[in-house]
């Protein structure tokens, strides 16, 4: 059997991928995807725990996180869709109207 | 047998990570990151979350991609202009680089307390993945439960009001 060390070592290889993403890259819906990438790599920890811990809460938890992204993804995409409408853009250095 | 198979959908899964933040063009990077949400389903089967696997298809990479893939088409998004060097990238791999390290040092020094709760494969083969959930959902879990139900409608007026025309 796998230890837990394997996949939380591959979890963390993966948030950090999308960790990297998020800061790196300016679109912003490809910024919401590493977004959802790094949510993916912390589902899999709980999952992981979950199974070698024995208890089921770790996922239910995904299931909430799960719930959350869907609501994430309805409303971040409505708001790209209305930024793009005002600026033509969708590009985050066009996000700048609170800058200081 | 079964680490050769982790090793291989590591890797898949890995590799199309990296496409999605190095892809100039969305949609290369929403198909990899759907290639990548296909293999931690695989991962979830392997950890005996069958439930799990069939709401990350469905959920993940039926209704959210399905749902980005559709913005990036109908805003018409171009490919990135190829930028040669920027601050920010050079800046943002050399904090994910330390940020890997960190959770990896973490990670090595760190051991299981030994406290297991009981649940099992035989367990989850006999009862039931989705029932087991399902026990869990509605007896311990049942406010957050609730809550998560308001918080999906709020999702949906917002989304609704956030598209209307003058905004």
């Amino acid at each position: 059997m796998l230890s837990l060390h394997s996949y939380l070592i591959l979890s963390a290889i993966l948030f950090s991928i999308g960790t990297v993403g998020v800061l790196i890259r300016r679109n912003a819906i490809v910024i919401f995807m590493c977004v959802e990438l790094m949510l993916n790599s912390v589902n899999m920890t709980f999952i992981a725990f979950s199974k070698y811990l024995g208890n089921i809460d770790g996922q239910i938890f995904v299931f909430f996180v799960m719930t959350v992204a869907a609501a994430e993804a309805a409303v971040g995409l409505a708001l790209m869709i209305a930024f793009y409408k005002n600026r033509e853009s969708n590009d985050v250095e066009d996000l700048n109207l609170m800058k200081w | 047998m079964e680490t050769l198979f982790f090793t291989l959908v590591a890797a898949v899964a890995v590799i199309s990570a990296l496409m999605v933040v190095t892809c100039r063009n969305p949609i290369n990077s929403a198909l990899s990151l759907i290639l990548t949400f296909f293999c931690l389903a695989t991962f979830y089967v392997m950890l005996d979350a069958p439930f799990m696997a069939a709401i990350q298809v469905i959920v993940y990479a039926g209704a959210i991609m399905v749902l980005i893939v559709f913005v990036i088409m109908l805003l018409n998004i171009r490919s990135e202009a190829g930028k040669r060097y920027t601050h920010a990238g050079v800046i943002g791999s050399i904090i994910g680089v330390l940020l890997l390290f960190l959770t990896l040092n973490f990670l090595n020094k760190s051991t299981l307390t030994g406290a297991h709760g009981g649940l099992d494969t035989a367990i989850i083969n006999k009862v039931g993945h989705t029932e087991i959930i399902g026990r869990a959902l509605f007896t311990d879990f049942l406010l957050p439960f609730e809550i998560t139900s308001i918080l999906l409608l709020v999702a949906i007026v917002g989304a609704v009001i956030l598209s209307k025309k003058k905004i």
